[in-house]
C-alpha cells in the first residue's frame, strides 16, 4: 500500500506546489479583469519581461563585483521599477484610449500589448536562456519514517508555494483594508460609479496593473529558478488561463484553487497517464479540463452567474 | 405584407374596430417569475385577442417587460401557462416563439449596430429562408431569386415606414427615433401575428411619436397584426389601445378599457405612489 | 474625375446587390484578376524583373495567397460571427494532417479530393469545438479555442499515426497531380494557390452577403436579439465555425502540399494561430477584402524589415528583426484598435469615399 501511496503523494505534493505558481500569475489576472474587465493576454509576457529585467542586470552586477544578495537587491528594485513603466504605459496608450470598449476589442489589445512587451523586452535585454539562482533547487526528503526512501519534495516548490502563499494574503489585506483596495474594488463594480464620486480611475489601473506586473516579477524569480528565464515561460504564464477558467474570471479564491487543481492534475495525469497515451499531457491537460468545466458550469466553479438582460 | 398598404385606414370608425377584434389569441395564466429572491411577475394572467392593440402599462420595475420576456420565451416562469393559438406552452426557447409568429421591439434598442438598415431588416426574414449554405455559397438560381423575392418584400416595409434614404446606412450611425423605426421594420418583416412593442416611443419628440402612432395603427388595421404594447406616454396608450393591463410591483392591479383602467383608483394610487 | 457612380443608375434590386455595385471597381478587379493569371504568368516567362525570380513567388505570393485564404476563414468566424479563435492554427493543421492521411491510405486519391477532404476534416473538428460556443461566451471561448491548438499541437507531434511513424516527425506532400496535370514550378503552384482563393474568396463573399452571413453578424453585434428575432444560435454558430475551420483547414493543407512541401506540427503552433488573428485585426474584422491586405501587411512587414535598412546601409542581426517585428505587428494592433477598429479595409474604404468627392468635396 505504501509503496503506491507513497508516489502517488509526491506527485500530489509536487504538483500542488507548482499549482501554487499558477495560482499566483492567474491571481494577476483576476486583479486585472476585476480593475477593468480586461482579460489579460500579456501576463505572461510580462513574467518574461520581469524575469528579463531582473536576471540581466543581476549577472552584470555580479560580474562586476557586487556582492550577490546586494546585486539581488538593486536587480529586483530594478525589474520592478520597468514594471512600474510599462503599467505605466499600457495604461496611458493602450487602455486608456480604450476605455469603455467592449471585452473582445480590450483582450484584442492586451495580445498586441503582449507583442511589444515580448519584441521589446528581448531586443533591450536579450533573447538567450538566462539562468537564475534566487532559491535553492536542491530536494528535500519527508516521511521517511513511514515511506520507503521518503517523498521527495523539492525546495524550490516549497519556497514557490511559500511565497505565493503570502502574497496572496497581502493581496487580499490590500484589498480590504487600504484606501486603494476600496477603491479599486468600487472600480471594479461600476467604472462610471467609481469615477462619478471622484475616484481616479487612471490611477487606479495604473495601480493594477503595477501589482499584476509584480506579481509577474515574483512568478519570474521562481519560474526563472526553476527554469532559466527564457521565452517558452510565456506559454507556461499562459496557463493561468485554464486556471481562470475552472476558478472563475472574478473569483480570488477560485484562482488560488484552480490553480492547484491544475497543478496536481496536470503532474498525476502525466505520471498516470502519460506512460498510457503518449507523454506530453502537461501541455495541454489544463485547457481540456477547463473546457470540460465550461461545458458543465459556463461561468467557472466559483464565479458568479450571469443573468441575461435585455 | 402582400397587403396594400394603405395609410387612410388608421383613421377607422370605433365600431368596425370592436368588429374586428376576435377570438383570444394569446393567453398568460398565473405567471410567476423571479430571479434569486426577487420576484418579477406574481400570478400574473390576463389575455390578448385577435386583432387588438393590448396596451401593458406601470410604474418603472412593475415587470413590464419582463412580462413580455416571458411571452417570447426568453425568460421562463417559474409558474403559469402561457397558451398561444390554443397552444400551451411553459418552456421554450425565443426563436421557436419567433417562428410560431411573435415578433417584438426593445426598449433599449436592441438592434444589429455593424449591418445596415437593410440587412437588419432583412434578419427579419431569415425564418422564411429556405435555401441551404451550398446554395447560398454558389449564390445562382434559387439563393439568388430567394434573395431578390425577400428583398422585395423588405423594400415595401422601407417604403412603408419611410426610411427609404438611409437604406445603406449603418444602424449604429441612425439618430435615436429612427432606430426605433428600423427595429419595428425588422420586427415587421417577420410577418407577426402577434407584435410585442417595448416602449416603443420612450424618448422621442411628438412629432416622431405622431408618426410612431401612425405606423403601428397601420400595421394594426391593414394587416391586422395584433399589438401588445408598453408604453409610459399615457396620451398615447389611450389613444392607441383597445385593453389596457396595469401592472404594479409584478402583480395585476387592473385590466379594461382605458376608460375603464383611468378612473380606477388602485391604478391612481399607484401612479401616485400610495404606501403600500 | 474618373472614379464617380453618377450616371449608374440601378434598375434592378439584382445589381444593387452586385458584390461591386461601382463599374470602376468592377473593371478594377477584372483588370487585377487578369494580371493575376494570365500577366504574372506571361511577365515570368519571359523572364520580366522580379517576374522571372522564384524567390517572389516562393516567399510571398504562395503564402499571400494561402494565409489570404486562412484569414478568410477566421474572419467568417471573428469578424462576421463574433467568435474568438486562438486555434487556428491546430486547424490548419488538421486540414494538413487529415490530406496527408487520406494521401497516404486511400490508394489513388487525387490530390484535389485530399485538401478538400482536409478542409471537410477540419469543418468537422470545428463544430466539435463550436459546441461549446452555445453555451459560453467572449472571452470564455478564446481558452476554448486555445485547447484545441494546445492539443492538436501535441497530438500531432506524439501520436505517430497521424504522421505514418515517420521518425523525424517531418512528412513530405505526395505528388500534385490534377487531373494528370503536375503541378510543380513554383509559377504553377503560384496559380493553383490563386485559383483556389479567387474561387473560396468569391464563395465568402456570396455567403457573408446572403442570409447566412446576415445570420452570423446579426449574432455577432446581438445574439440575444437575433434569437428573438428567430435565428437559431445553434445553426447560426455551428454554421460559421464549420466553414471558418473548412476554410482553414483547405489552408492549411494548400499550406502544407503547395507551400512547404514537407512539414513538421511546429509550422501550425500557436504563432500561426496570432499571426492570423493579427492579419484580421490589421486588415479589418469582417471584411473579405480586410482579410487579403492584412496578410499582405504581416506577410511583407518582415520581409521590407529585412530589406530596408541594408538599403540604407544599416546591418540589423535576424533576431533584431525578428523582436522589431513583434513591436511593429503589437504596436499596430493597438493603434488600430484604438483609431480604426475595422482595419485597413476601412481605411481603403474611407479613401475610396473621399475620392468620389474629389475633386469636390461639398
Amino acid at each position: 500500500m505504501a509503496s503506491v501511496l507513497g508516489p502517488f503523494l509526491e506527485i500530489l505534493i509536487g504538483g500542488l506546489l507548482s499549482g501554487v505558481l499558477y495560482s499566483l500569475v492567474a491571481l494577476g489576472f483576476v486583479l486585472i479583469y476585476k480593475a477593468s474587465g480586461v482579460f489579460n493576454f500579456a501576463q505572461g509576457a510580462m513574467v518574461l519581461l520581469a524575469g528579463l529585467a531582473l536576471v540581466r542586470p543581476l549577472d552584470w552586477m555580479v560580474d562586476k563585483g557586487f556582492p550577490y544578495w546586494g546585486a539581488v537587491v538593486l536587480a529586483l528594485l530594478f525589474a520592478g521599477a520597468v514594471m512600474a513603466i510599462t503599467a505605466w504605459i499600457i495604461e496611458r496608450y493602450i487602455l486608456g484610449p480604450l476605455l469603455n470598449q467592449d471585452g473582445l476589442t480590450l483582450f484584442m489589445s492586451t495580445i498586441g500589448a503582449a507583442f511589444i512587451i515580448e519584441g521589446a523586452g528581448q531586443m533591450i535585454f536579450g533573447s538567450d536562456v538566462y539562468p537564475l539562482k534566487l532559491y535553492p533547487t536542491d530536494a528535500w526528503f519527508a516521511f521517511e519514517n513511514i515511506f520507503p526512501g521518503g517523498i521527495l519534495i523539492n525546495k524550490l516548490d516549497v519556497w514557490g508555494g511559500l511565497i505565493a502563499g503570502i502574497l496572496v494574503a497581502g493581496l487580499a489585506a490590500f484589498f480590504q483594508y487600504t484606501k486603494t483596495g476600496r477603491a479599486l474594488r468600487a472600480v471594479a463594480d461600476d467604472h462610471a460609479a467609481a469615477q462619478s464620486v471622484g475616484i481616479p480611475i487612471n490611477w487606479i489601473w495604473f495601480v493594477v496593473w503595477l501589482v499584476a506586473g509584480l506579481v509577474a516579477l515574483v512568478a519570474a524569480t521562481v519560474w526563472g529558478t526553476k527554469l532559466g528565464v527564457q521565452f517558452s515561460i510565456v506559454f507556461l504564464a499562459l496557463k493561468a488561463l485554464p486556471v481562470l477558467i475552472i476558478g472563475g474570471f472574478t473569483s480570488v479564491p477560485g484562482a488560488i484553487i484552480g490553480g492547484l487543481i491544475v497543478g496536481a492534475g496536470e503532474k498525476l495525469a502525466e505520471a498516470y497517464l502519460g506512460p498510457v497515451i503518449g507523454g506530453g499531457i502537461e501541455y495541454w491537460f489544463a485547457y481540456v479540463v477547463a473546457l470540460a468545466v465550461l461545458m458543465v458550469r459556463p461561468q467557472g466553479l466559483f464565479g458568479e452567474k450571469i443573468i441575461e438582460r435585455i | 405584407m402582400n397587403a396594400p398598404l394603405s395609410q387612410g385606414s388608421a383613421m377607422a370608425e370605433a365600431d368596425t374596430r370592436a368588429a374586428k377584434i376576435g377570438d383570444v389569441l394569446l393567453k398568460v395564466e398565473n405567471v410567476s417569475l423571479s430571479f434569486g429572491g426577487v420576484k418579477a411577475i406574481r400570478d400574473v394572467s390576463f389575455d390578448i385577442r385577435k386583432g387588438e392593440v393590448r396596451a401593458i402599462i406601470g410604474p418603472n420595475g412593475a415587470g413590464k417587460t419582463s412580462m413580455l420576456n416571458v411571452i417570447n420565451g426568453f425568460y421562463h416562469p417559474q409558474q403559469g401557462v402561457i397558451t398561444f393559438k390554443g397552444e400551451r406552452r411553459s418552456e421554450m426557447r425565443p426563436y421557436v416563439a419567433a417562428s410560431q409568429g411573435i415578433a417584438r421591439t426593445f426598449q433599449n434598442v436592441a438592434l444589429f449596430k455593424g449591418m445596415s438598415t437593410l440587412d437588419n431588416i432583412m434578419t427579419g426574414r431569415t425564418l422564411k429562408m429556405k435555401r441551404g449554405l451550398l446554395s447560398q455559397a454558389l449564390r445562382i438560381g434559387p439563393a439568388l431569386n430567394e434573395e431578390l423575392e425577400h428583398r422585395l418584400a423588405v423594400e415595401k416595409i422601407i417604403d412603408f415606414l419611410e426610411i427609404n434614404h438611409i437604406r445603406k446606412t449603418p444602424v449604429g450611425k441612425l439618430p435615436y427615433g429612427l432606430q426605433k423605426r428600423v427595429e419595428l421594420g425588422r420586427a415587421l418583416a417577420t410577418e407577426p401575428e402577434l407584435l410585442l412593442l417595448d416602449e416603443p416611443m420612450a424618448g422621442m419628440n411628438l412629432e416622431e411619436k405622431q408618426d410612431m402612432s401612425r405606423f403601428i395603427l397601420t400595421v394594426n388595421d391593414a394587416f391586422g397584426t395584433t399589438i401588445a404594447l408598453i408604453e409610459h406616454d399615457m396620451g398615447v396608450v389611450m389613444d392607441l389601445s383597445d385593453r389596457v393591463v396595469v401592472l404594479d410591483y409584478g402583480q395585476k392591479i387592473a385590466d379594461g378599457t382605458p376608460d375603464v383602467v383611468q378612473k380606477d383608483q388602485k391604478v391612481i394610487d399607484a401612479y401616485l405612489g400610495v404606501a403600500h | 474625375m474618373l472614379y464617380r457612380e453618377t450616371g449608374q443608375f440601378k434598375s434592378t434590386y439584382q445589381a444593387d446587390m452586385a458584390i461591386f455595385p461601382i463599374k470602376q471597381d468592377r473593371i478594377a478587379l477584372y483588370a487585377l484578376l487578369a494580371f493575376a493569371f494570365v500577366g504574372v504568368p506571361l511577365l515570368a516567362h519571359f523572364d520580366v524583373g522580379m517576374f522571372g525570380r522564384d524567390y517572389l513567388y516562393k516567399a510571398i505570393l504562395i503564402p499571400f495567397l494561402i494565409l489570404a485564404l486562412a484569414t478568410i476563414g477566421l474572419n467568417i468566424l471573428t469578424g462576421y460571427c463574433g467568435q474568438i479563435s486562438l486555434g487556428a492554427g491546430a486547424f490548419m493543421a488538421i486540414g494538413a494532417y487529415a490530406a496527408y492521411n487520406f494521401s497516404i491510405r486511400v490508394p489513388g486519391m487525387p490530390a484535389l479530393a485530399a485538401i478538400l477532404l482536409g478542409g471537410g476534416m477540419a469543418a468537422l473538428v470545428g463544430i466539435l469545438f463550436g459546441i461549446p460556443s452555445l453555451r459560453i461566451k467572449g472571452l470564455y471561448l478564446a481558452v476554448a479555442t486555445l485547447a484545441a491548438q494546445f492539443f492538436f499541437d501535441w497530438l500531432f507531434i506524439r501520436v505517430g499515426w497521424f504522421t505514418n511513424y515517420t521518425p523525424s516527425g517531418s512528412v513530405n506532400a505526395p505528388e500534385l497531380n490534377f487531373f494528370g496535370y503536375v503541378v510543380s514550378s513554383p509559377i504553377e503552384r503560384y496559380l493553383l494557390a490563386l485559383s483556389f482563393v479567387t474561387i473560396f474568396a468569391l464563395i465568402a463573399k456570396n455567403l457573408v452577403r446572403g442570409n447566412l452571413g446576415r445570420q452570423w453578424m446579426a449574432i455577432r453585434d446581438m445574439d440575444i436579439a437575433a434569437e428573438i428575432m428567430g435565428i437559431r444560435p445553434f445553426y447560426a454558430k455551428l454554421t460559421a465555425f464549420a466553414v471558418s475551420s473548412f476554410f482553414i483547414g483547405v489552408a492549411g493543407a494548400l499550406w502544407a502540399y503547395v507551400h512547404l512541401g514537407s512539414w513538421e506540427p511546429l509550422a501550425f503552433n500557436i504563432d500561426r494561430s496570432t499571426q492570423i488573428l493579427f492579419m484580421i485585426i490589421i486588415g479589418g474584422l469582417g471584411s473579405i477584402l480586410g482579410s487579403f491586405l492584412g496578410a499582405a501587411f504581416i506577410l511583407i512587414l518582415p520581409i521590407v524589415l529585412d530589406q530596408a535598412p541594408q538599403a540604407v546601409g544599416l546591418k540589423l542581426s535576424v533576431e533584431t528583426i525578428a523582436h522589431l517585428v513583434f513591436i511593429i505587428t503589437g504596436a499596430l494592433i493597438c493603434f488600430l484598435l484604438i483609431k480604426e477598429p475595422h482595419g485597413f479595409a476601412k481605411l481603403w474604404s474611407l479613401a475610396k469615399e473621399k475620392l468620389r468627392l474629389w475633386p469636390f468635396p461639398y
